[in-house]
This record gives structure tokens, sequence and C-alpha cells, in this order.
């Protein structure tokens, strides 16, 4: 289990650099010169240019310019943009609200998923199992662009249930962005929470168990339940580092000043180093997410061993 | 064994000029045909409603791509009168007028070219590369396989539109063919070039199960060339999966290039497309929602037709969900 896991963190190392240099590189080969943009069209001092050409490594090579953003990343220095506001400052200030987001969502996917999986394959082919069914489907094929908007022109503008955009409203707004956000994962719960649920009872145990006389409760909540979890718990895992990278649609939608509409102004205003920052912390949460669940795995399914 | 792997299999035998006995199959395969996995999927998805909702909606969507005056009754999407600006939806305009005073119905209709355009274009190069990347590292395995496969978990870290997002910024800059175009071929790559992971691990982990299987190895007996073995006797069985794969991904590209038409990065104005309907639309969405909606709800049902035939496609392929 130990070198599992230290052989998986190893692994992980590659991919962080590698897709922190992807990104890195697709900001920084653009061509053009972010200091006369940032000036405009004041003019500027051709000394001052230098000084800040010098200051942001624009003058090296772009594997230089690397080696220097990774030193600072180790010392905790992420950088600053162009305004000389520290990249860690901005992610402070708009992390919390992604996280908010994100829970909000797995709560809504967790629970809604679950029950309605549950439900549908206990009782299969049933009146409510087909509505589930058709309902996934319909759901999975919406755009989140689309359920963005229509949500909020539905229960925002017309039923006025909840802010149309924002954060004023505290935690009460971040209800509606975050059903947007968990629908395709709630959808994709409910199927495989199904599908596992209607595979475990017709496992032997299950016959066992009825066989013993056991009531139809403990059968289900005790001996199907436990097992068909196991693959549901460790997808809405997997899923929390998915939708902290992935809001970027909501929180613009929605107004939502987090790390996904940072981003998206950040590559708008070429402020490099806030998107490779922002960039860097989403594929971490990603990768950390995936192996957490990896590990988790094996503690749930006892018939998994890793050595 | 497919009847088309057993057919090469035997034409291998005579190239080598061997006679083992092998590849003859038991019963002549041209004269009576078993039941194939094809012909027990076609039978299975005959059955299926879901399936040819999805079929009819996307021929009505590839046929809206190719002669969208059909649709358009009669009106030039071009044609606007600045007084007819957000009018609402009236018998004779069914989707009423934008806000240049556009007829809407003729503006969404002639939006269908672009989306399918890039939904199949962004999906044949994410075949190309997925299919490549992962016949070869499945192949080859050891050192090839750790290279490529970590590559593929850079390239999958990194959430699609992101991805998409920052090269098509970027694009426009820089001196790469296409890529600075601003055009559908843009989007197309720049989605198929963040998207094509999951088709290579699809075809790796099928060319991994089946590498080790008795009929590559008498195919290898008797001296085919890796390449050969690769396309004729191992390829095949990744189809069916690949095939439901890339089904339900076109709806997913398309809604993509929407999202990143919205965005302000795909496909820029004089073009027209649904991701730039909606962008327009929503900064009058309280005075005239029907701007949003109409774009909204074609683009989903375009989308739904792909993942409602993807669905059906996996259920009939999927020997093991039949009674």
């Amino acid at each position: 289990m130990g070198r599992y896991v230290a052989r998986r963190l190893l692994l992980t190392i590659p991919v962080l650099l590698g897709a922190s240099f992807l990104i890195f590189g697709m900001v920084y080969a653009l061509p053009g010169d972010p200091i006369r943009a940032l000036a405009g069209d004041r003019p500027v001092s051709p000394a001052v240019v230098e000084v800040l050409r010098e200051r942001f490594h624009l003058n090296d090579p772009l594997w230089v310019q690397y080696w220097e953003y990774l030193k600072g990343l180790f010392q905790g220095d992420l950088g600053t943009d162009f305004r000389g506001r520290p990249v860690l400052d901005t992610i402070e200030r708009t992390l919390p609200v992604t996280v908010k987001l994100a829970l909000v969502a797995i709560v809504f996917e967790a629970v809604i998923g679950l029950v309605a999986g549950v439900l549908a394959g206990i009782r299969r082919n049933s009146f409510f199992d087909n509505l589930v069914l058709v309902s996934t489907t319909l759901i999975v094929s919406i755009p989140i662009l689309v359920l963005a908007f229509v949500a909020q022109l539905l229960f925002g503008l017309k039923l006025g249930w909840f802010p149309i955009a924002g954060t004023r409203e505290g935690l009460y707004s971040y209800l509606l962005p975050g059903l947007v956000l968990a629908s395709g994962s709630l959808a994709y719960v409910a199927r495989l929470t199904r599908t596992s649920v209607a595979e475990n009872l017709r496992a032997d145990y299950v016959r066992t168990a009825r066989a013993k006389g056991l009531p139809n409760r403990t059968v289900i909540v005790r001996h199907t339940l436990r097992n068909s979890l196991i693959p549901v718990v460790t997808f809405i895992g997997a899923d929390i580092g998915t939708l902290l990278g992935g809001a970027i649609v909501t929180e613009t939608v929605f107004n939502l000043p987090g790390i996904g509409r940072e981003v998206f102004d950040s590559v708008r205003a070429q402020e490099g180093a806030v998107v490779v920052g922002i960039v860097t912390l989403m594929v971490f949460f990603f990768i950390f997410f995936n192996l957490v669940v990896d590990v988790l795995y094996a503690v749930l399914d006892p018939r998994i061993r890793y050595d | 064994m497919t009847d088309q792997q057993q057919m090469d299999l035997r034409h291998d035998e005579v190239e080598a000029g061997t006679q083992t006995g092998l590849a003859s199959p038991s019963v002549d395969v041209t004269e009576s045909r078993q039941n194939s996995l094809w012909s027990d999927a076609w039978g299975e998805l005959k059955r299926n409603p879901l399936f040819w909702i999805g079929a009819v909606l996307c021929l009505l969507f590839v046929l809206m791509a190719i002669v969208p005056q059909l649709f358009a009754r009669g009106a030039d999407p071009r044609a606007c009168d600045l007084a007819n600006s957000k009018a609402l939806p009236s018998a004779d305009h069914w989707f009423g007028y934008d806000v240049q005073g556009c007829d809407y119905l003729a503006n969404v209709v002639h939006g269908a070219r672009n989306s399918l355009l890039i939904g199949v274009f962004a999906v044949v190069v994410v075949l190309v590369l997925g299919v490549v990347v992962g016949a070869v590292a499945g192949y080859f395995g050891g050192v090839t396989d750790g290279v490529l496969s970590r590559i593929a978990d850079i390239f999958y870290a990194l959430p699609l539109i992101l991805g998409a997002l920052v090269l098509l910024r970027v694009g426009p800059a820089t001196d790469i063919p296409i890529i600075n175009s601003r055009g559908p071929g843009a989007v197309a790559l720049a989605l198929a070039l963040f998207g094509w992971m999951t088709a290579m691990r699809l075809v790796r982990s099928q060319v991994i199960a089946v590498k080790s299987s008795d009929y590559v190895a008498a195919a290898r007996a008797m001296g085919a060339s890796n390449g050969r073995i690769l396309v004729r006797h191992i390829l095949p069985n990744a189809v069916a999966p690949v095939l439901v794969y890339t089904t339900i991904t076109i709806g997913v590209l398309i809604a993509a290039e929407a999202t990143l038409t919205f965005l302000g990065v795909g496909l820029q104005r004089p073009a027209i497309s649904w991701g730039l309907q909606i962008a327009m639309g929503e900064d009058s969405i309280r005075s005239a929602p029907h701007l949003v909606l109409f774009p909204s709800l074609v683009l989903t049902l375009t989308v739904m037709a792909f993942i409602m035939m993807g669905d059906a496609l996996r259920d009939a392929l999927d020997p093991r969900q039949r009674a």
C-alpha cells in the first residue's frame, strides 16, 4: 500500500510539470508585447520597458522563463500580474467562491443522484426507473451553457426564487449555480448507482441473506447498498477535482468571482502569470483527488490490494 | 473472431506458404453466415425507440446543414431591417427577429452547418490521434507505452474547455496555419488537441486485451508484420467501443464549440453560429428571452440526437445487457 502510494505520487510529478509547462508554453509563446499593451496609448520610456521586461523575464528563452517560474513556485511565489498584484492574493480571493460552489454541487450530486439511483435500481423497469433513465439522458444532453441560461431565466427572472447572479445573498446564491454545475455528474451518479444496485441485487450473497430470512430492509441497506456504493463514492470523490476546474461557464454566467471566471478574464486580458498559476492549481486538484480516490478504493473494497 | 479476421488469417497463411490448418475456418463463412455481432446489434437497435428519435433528429440536422434554405421559410438570414429589432415570434416569423432585425429562424437554421462541420471534423482528428497513439502504445508496451500514456495523462488533467480556450485566444497571433485562422478549422483542431485522450485509452486497452490472443500469435507465427497484425487482426476488435464513443463525442464537441464561441474565442462574426446567437441574446435576456431560447433549444436537440444514438448503440453492442 505504502509503496503503491509512493509510486503514484512519483508518477504525478511529470504529469503536473507537463501540464503546467503546456499551459506556460501556450501563454508565453504569444507574440506581441504585454508591457506595451499595458501602457496603452501613453508613451513609456525605453528604460521603464526594459526594467519591466527584465523583471518578468520576458527577454529569456521559454525554458529559462519556466525554470524561473518553477523556482518561485517552490518558494510559494506564483509571481505577480502586470499590475504588480501577487497571483497568490488573487487565488486567495477567488478560491473560496469556487470551493463553496463545488461543495454545493457535490451535495446535490450525492443526495439527488444517490436517492434516484437507488430507488431506480431497486425497482427495475418500474415507472420511476424509466423516468430516471429518460431524465438522465435529457440532462446529459443539455449543454451546461444552455442549462445555466434556462435556470437563470426560469428560476431567477420569471419565478424569482433565486438570485440571478453574484454572491450577495451568501450560501443561498450558490444553490442555483451549484445545481447547474452538478447536473451532468448528478445524472451520471444516478445511472451508476442504478446499475450497481441492480447488479448487486442479483448477487449470491443477497440471495443468501434473503434465504436466512432477513427483512427486506436489512438486505437492501446492509448488504446491497454497502457494496453498490463503492464505485459511486469513488466517482464522487474524483469529481471534486473535476468540479474545481470545470466551473468557467457556470461562474461566468452567474457572475460568481471564483477561479473559473478569474482564469477566463485573465485569458482574455493575457495575464499570463494568473492563467498559469490558476491552471496549475486546477491540475493539482484534479490529480490529487484522483490519487485519493484510487487509495480510497483499496480501503473500501478489501478485495483490492496494491502491492 | 470476426469473418474478416478469419479471411485475413487465411490470406496470411497463403502468403507465408504454410498450411497449418490453424486458420481454416470449420464452417464456410461466406456461405452460411452465423449471426455476427453487427447483425445482432442491428436487430437490437431496430427495437429501440431512443435510437430512432436520435437518428431522425440527426438526419434532420444534417439536412439542415446541407440545405438550410429548405427550413428557413424563404427568409434570408442576412436580410435585416432594424425596424424589426427583437420582434417576438409570430405566425409569419416563427422565431421572431434578432437585435439587428434579421429573421431569427433563418439565422438559427443556418447555424447548423458550422456546428456539425466542427463536430464532425474535430471527431475525425480525435479518432486519428486516438487510434494511432492508442494502438502504438498498447501494441508496443514498455517505455513507448509509458511515455505516450504520460502524455495522455498531461492532456487529460487539463479541462477541455480551458485548454481550447487558451489555445484559441493565443492562436490568431501565431503563425501556425489553421490555428491562426479564427475559423471553424481552428476551433475543431483546438477541441481535438485537448480531447483525444479518451479515444486513445479506449483503443489502448482494447489492443492490450487482444494482443496475447491465439489468433494474433498465429498471424505472427506466419510472419505477418506488426503493421498488418495491428490493422487487420487487432484494431477491428476496437471498432464497436470506438463507434459508440465517436457518436457520443460528436454531441459533446458540438456543445463545446458553442461554449467556446459563446466565451468569445470560437467563431467570430459575421459567421452564423448558435454560440454567437446565445452570446448576443444574453445582452437582452430580460426583454427578448427568445433570442437565447431558440438557439439553445436547437443546440440541445442536436447534442441530444448524437448522445441518444450513442447510448442506443452501446446497449445494442454490449451482449451482457441482453437477457
